[in-house]
């Protein structure tokens, strides 16, 4: 006689009799447009509410109707090669410079550290001390010794979005364990093979995290040099807006400023893709 | 191994020596610290050998000397007439995870030591050896495949053939199933026993297993810690090829007593 008792139901009644039922918290059971675009209404519609009402000055802040007006007006600007084209232009030209000087430095000094021991020891803490200064603060400086075109624009941005780059590339280089680095040493692997061939591929995707965290960077640089080193991009525009209290262009002129900010980064992720086409897809690798 | 002695217990007289250590030992921390203590012993071509130990018995350390990783601080290490004083092709080496690198085919892979060592025109050359060799393991049809697509098992037969493609004279294994669930593991076993045979591989095997030890060596190194040593050489003189329904055998059980005993000795010093 030996019956074995198990935990599960022995017929269809038991099932009925269920009572506990495993409960979906509400928010899983909405879609994500839905719920974002429940973001957006909630939002525009207090800020409607509080400027139609008169809790704030139009001054302050414009309604969303004045300001969506005005990045149509913009908008439409930009796309006739009106006045404003030629500034945006010359922001573009700083944050790519700005991006491409930072990558460039910003990889080579993380080789340096990440690879040798002697950056490791004797470089990293100087990077390390740099790092902590506000960088902003050097704003004049590049001005004094750049001028007021272009370059110390792209010098402050480069400044700003080049140390996340360093640092991703020496933790990069870093990710690779202890089985890989054996491998490659009883393989014979000289030392560059190993660092191109295994240590680079491998931590590719630090590396991609810090351009992204310094493509977000590159963009503050660029704006900041020119509010405080004048020129002629677009943060003399908004510079300019202000100044004249034109609240609604210096909301609109910051929207397609961040659309660049976004296509940059998109840019970015869509290239770390093609590259780094054997990363899974996680939620940690979207935002750094 | 031809197959007239196949049948034959095939412990030591199989082959020449290939492979053979004498009193070889390391002291680490400015010789604070005895990691191995006059270890001595031969590999034949064709034998497989394990060596099995607790923790701190220097067997990663033996493993790391034979492989040419680090330095002994005393003692000889020759391999086929040739004082080991670094990596060489003639050393094949696995390691506990597969360490397939992703960006990588399987085959790609599996050729990277031809890469490394000769230039991507030799590995391309050994591309034709690298299927063959992916066909012997059973991962026909995965040749281009990214090793994030292949299970566990499949990354160490395509890690199996990336030690073979350079023909090594010696097989260094440094526990290279303990990470698949036990099923697999035997099996793979049974693998590995089939290829050595296949290529006439001399092997040499670091586990914590009794049981694996048992089923795959011809002899079995016990070691013992503090400084690490060799406590016996166990000789295991069941049949080849063996098969897993021999782990049930009254003789196996008695070679695993013997080093079970011989182990828990080690553990009261």
């Amino acid at each position: 006689m030996t019956e074995y008792q198990t935990n599960q139901p022995s017929d269809a009644e038991t099932v009925q009799d269920t009572v506990w039922v495993q409960e979906v918290a509400f928010i899983d059971s909405v879609p994500r447009w839905i719920a974002m675009t429940f973001v957006f209404v909630t939002f525009i519609g207090t800020w409607q509410f509080v400027t139609s009402f008169g809790f704030v000055s139009p001054i302050i802040l414009p309604t969303p109707m004045e300001t969506l007006k005005d990045v149509l007006f913009v908008g439409q600007n930009l796309l006739t090669a009106g006045y404003m084209l030629e500034p945006l232009w010359i922001t573009m030209k700083e944050v790519f410079y700005g991006f491409a000087l930072a990558i460039l430095i910003g990889f080579s000094f993380g080789v340096l550290v990440g690879e040798t021991a002697f950056g490791e020891k004797a470089v990293m803490p100087y990077l390390v001390a740099i790092d902590t200064m506000p960088k902003v603060a050097f704003a004049p400086l590049f001005v004094a010794w750049l001028g007021f075109g272009i370059e110390s624009k792209v010098a402050l941005a480069a400044f700003i979005a080049t140390f996340p780059i360093v640092v991703g590339t020496a933790a990069g280089l870093h990710a690779a364990d202890e089985n890989a680095r054996m491998l490659f040493k009883t393989m014979g692997a000289s030392r560059m093979q190993t660092l191109i061939k295994m240590k680079l591929p491998t931590g590719l995707p630090q590396i991609f995290t810090g351009i992204k965290i310094g493509a977000v960077g590159v963009m503050a640089g660029a704006i900041t040099g020119e509010f405080l080193g004048g020129g002629k991009g677009f943060g003399e525009l908004i510079r300019v807006a202000a100044s004249q209290l034109n609240t609604p262009r210096v909301f609109s002129l910051i929207l397609y400023l961040s659309l660049i900010g976004l296509a940059l980064y998109v840019i970015v992720q869509w290239t770390q893709r093609k590259v780094v086409f054997w990363q899974q897809e996680t939620v940690g690798s979207h935002n750094a | 191994m031809n197959t007239a002695v196949a049948h034959d217990y095939s412990g030591a007289p199989l082959g020449a020596p290939v492979y053979e250590l004498t009193k070889v030992s390391k002291t680490y921390a400015r010789n604070r610290v005895i990691a191995l203590e006059d270890v001595s012993l031969t590999l034949r071509k064709g034998s497989f050998t394990s060596i099995i130990g607790s923790s701190g018995c220097g067997k990663s350390t033996l493993l790391k000397i034979m492989a040419g990783l680090i330095p002994p601080t005393r003692g000889r290490v020759i391999l086929q007439h040739q004082p080991v004083t670094g990596p060489r092709r003639d050393i094949g080496m696995m390691f506990q995870q597969a360490t397939l690198f992703p960006w990588k085919t399987a085959v790609e892979n599996i050729v990277l030591p031809i890469e490394i060592r000769d230039g991507k025109a030799a590995a391309r050359k050994a591309m034709d050896k690298a299927h063959e060799l992916l066909d012997i393991v059973g991962l026909k049809g995965f040749e281009n495949v990214y090793p994030n697509e292949l299970s566990g098992g499949m990354a160490q037969r395509a890690s199996i053939c990336r030690m073979l493609i350079t023909e090594p004279a010696v097989l260094l294994l440094d526990e290279p199933f303990s990470a698949l669930d036990e099923l697999s593991r035997d099996m793979m076993n049974m693998e590995l026993q089939r290829i050595c045979r296949e290529q006439d591989a001399t092997a040499f095997l670091v586990t914590h297993s009794i049981q694996e030890a048992v089923i795959l060596s011809d002899d079995i190194i016990v070691m013992k810690p503090r400084p690490g040593r060799i406590a016996e050489i166990v000789t295991v003189d069941l049949p080849r090829p063996r098969t897993l329904d021999m782990m049930t055998t009254p003789k196996f059980g008695e070679i695993v007593d013997h080093i079970r005993g011989m182990l828990d000795k080690g553990e009261d010093m």
